[in-house]
């Protein structure tokens, strides 16, 4: 592919607009760096505060990648796949976390799971739990905010894929639940890479509904996000700490996603 | 209890009405043929299990894997129907054995055992050297292959193919259709080729059944059906002539004891599948002088009328047929049994190896 190509001629308008929105992105993250507290960035780094919060991140966004994962792929499937009246609805009503403003998603999981809530009420009554304000609070949060990124992105891969290859092995003898395994999970798997890193990074930086829901307890549910916008009352350089970490681990996300699975995907390289 | 396939199809999707009895014997390679949209492809996915029926049957060895009646329906997973698909759907994550073990893994073998099978038949359609080779990254002639090593892996009862060559260039394809014609004649159940090829029919079935519009128009061995064709779709199909014979340099003895000269091409010397056009066959009245070398006398057995053409079908040492017009056969003054000369330049006479 070294074929020598006619270089693009570029209009100046486009050229000019471009360029101010590289600029837009840019610069808060050199204001971060220039505004971040170098010389005691180890220390606020290694506190047990930023670390309890840092490690609570990381358990909780990695359990609801998980959860997603469990549940959102077959979710994926069937809306690819099943024709049944009022897929559209479910569709929607099973993504629209992804635009609602996370606060609100919070106020609607008290609804439904808060102690005196549609479902919460009996968990309390007959099982004993109480999501809110829990660490799994904070992974349902997480999830109801997370998971529409790997439903929407694995769906339009199923919808995609060739399902003729999938009727060709069930010729060979194999089974639904075989042919699920073993032919359209390989064969999507770069989508289903690339969902579960954006769930994953979506469930990292959650912050309306994780306040809303969980609340702000140092251990328990208070994770980066939220101790990055505390400390900017009290310590500004902490938030800044820990606003470079979180940012750090974004971008670290976004390029390997896209030279290592989005790229292949689509066949650059 | 009929050994065999027997199909009663009748099923309405989109466009395509389908209402089609076929029947295919224990040991038989039937070709179907048919121009797009007739159903072809729509009845390997009734035989398959692919495509539910709405009215009719479809039973194997006499036993129902369909029958809306019954509300009996065999899933395709449970049918032992091998499919060589049109363009091959392998599972492009895989590699070659893989692809080929595919079939006997999901019945259950295990992973030593299913490679074993797998390496056999890769070695009996000759890809033993990409055997690990990812199939996405082989030509078309392998990747048919292995399609067609993956459907016979699972030593199914019966064995259908979509256009199995179509994809493949010419010399490919002539490899491709000794190979089936090798591992169709081994399979030992009913065999279901479609093609839009008279050649592919020809060099591979035994009969030959035309699908038009959802219907079946013609049934019958391919010399049957050229003989009385009943629509301009297989006027056009099997208008042309074919003959089988060997090839030595540029002379062709053909197997029903003329011979031909053809023009040198790249054929190799060996069994080759002739075609002429009808309309490249001349007729005279008089023995012609001058340059066709390839003239002989023959009698005219059969004089048929379709559209604006008259075929005038020849008996004699190279029996083929010959297409006029209406005006040329008043002028040739022609009828049955008369004794003609027809002549046809080498240049007409397409070769290729069987």
């Amino acid at each position: 592919m070294s074929a020598p190509t006619v270089r693009p001629r570029i209009p100046v308008p486009v050229l000019a607009l471009a360029g101010i929105a590289v600029g837009f992105f840019v610069l808060p993250l050199a204001g971060l760096l220039w505004r971040a507290p170098w010389a005691s960035a180890w220390r606020v780094l290694s506190a047990p505060v930023t670390l309890d919060a840092l490690w609570l991140s990381l358990t909780c966004s990695l359990w609801a990648t998980a959860i997603s994962l469990v549940f959102g792929v077959p979710l994926a499937w069937v809306l690819a796949r099943l024709r049944f009246p009022g897929r559209s609805v479910v569709r929607a009503l099973c993504t629209v976390s992804m635009v609602v403003p996370p606060v609100v998603g919070g106020v609607a999981l008290f609804a439904a799971l808060g102690r005196r809530g549609l479902l919460g009420q009996y968990l309390d009554l007959w099982f004993g739990v109480r999501l809110p304000f829990s660490t799994a609070g904070v992974v349902v949060a997480q999830t109801f905010v997370a998971m529409p990124f790997l439903v929407v992105t694995v769906e339009a891969a199923i919808r995609q894929h060739d399902r003729r290859i999938e009727e060709a092995a069930h010729t060979l003898g194999a089974g639904t639940w075989y042919v699920f395994r073993r032919v359209t999970l390989p064969a999507i798997r770069p989508a289903l890479v690339a969902g579960t890193v954006l769930t994953w990074a979506r469930a990292l930086g959650e912050f309306g509904a994780t306040i809303t829901f969980a609340g702000n307890f140092p251990g328990t549910t208070r994770t980066l996000p939220l101790a990055t916008y505390l400390a900017l009352e009290t310590a500004p350089e902490e938030a800044i700490v820990s606003a470079l970490v979180l940012i750090g681990v974004s971008f670290a996300v976004i390029v390997g996603l896209r030279d290592r699975w989005v790229g292949t995907a689509m066949g650059s390289r | 209890m009929s050994a065999g396939l027997d199909v009663a199809a009748r099923l309405r999707l989109g466009a395509l009405d389908l209402d089609v009895d076929l029947r295919v014997g224990a040991d038989e390679t039937v070709a179907l043929l048919g121009p797009n949209g007739s159903g072809k492809t729509t009845l390997l996915r009734i035989i398959s299990g692919l495509q539910p029926l709405e009215e009719g049957h479809v039973r194997l060895d006499g036993t129902v894997l369909d029958d809306p009646a019954t509300g009996t329906f065999v899933p395709a997973e449970r049918r032992s129907v091998g499919v060589v698909f049109q363009d091959y759907l392998l599972f492009p994550h895989l590699s070659a054995r893989e692809n080929v073990a595919f079939g006997p893994r999901a019945r259950g073998s295990g992973r030593a055992a299913a490679r074993a099978v797998a390496d056999g038949w890769l070695d009996r359609v000759g890809l033993t050297a990409v055997a690990g080779t990812r199939v996405d990254r082989l030509s078309g002639g392998q990747r048919q292959r292995v399609a067609i090593a993956r459907a016979l892996a699972t030593t199914p009862r019966v064995l259908l193919l979509d256009e199995p060559l179509a994809a493949l260039d010419a010399s490919t394809r002539s490899d491709v259709r000794r190979l089936l014609r090798r591992h169709l004649a081994d399979h030992g159940g009913p065999r279901l080729v479609v093609s839009h090829d008279p050649v592919d029919a020809y060099a591979l079935a035994d009969r030959v059944v035309v699908l038009e519009d959802g219907r079946v128009t013609h049934d019958g061995t391919l010399a049957e059906v050229a003989a009385h064709p009943r629509s301009a779709y297989v006027g056009r199909l099997v208008g042309t002539n074919l003959l089988d014979g060997e090839l030595t340099g540029t002379t062709l003895r053909l197997r029903a004891g003329g011979t031909l000269v053809v023009a040198k091409g790249d054929v190799a010397d060996g069994p080759c599948l002739v075609t002429v056009a009808p309309s490249a066959v001349a007729l005279h009245r008089a023995a012609p002088s001058g340059s066709p070398r390839n003239t002989w006398s023959a009698t005219v057995a059969e004089i048929d009328r379709f559209g604006d053409r008259v075929r005038v079908r020849l008996d004699g040492p190279v029996p083929l047929a010959a297409e006029v017009t209406p005006a040329a056969v008043d002028d040739l003054a022609l009828h049955l049994g008369d004794v003609v000369w027809a002549s046809v330049k080498a240049t007409e006479i397409v070769v290729r190896a069987a």
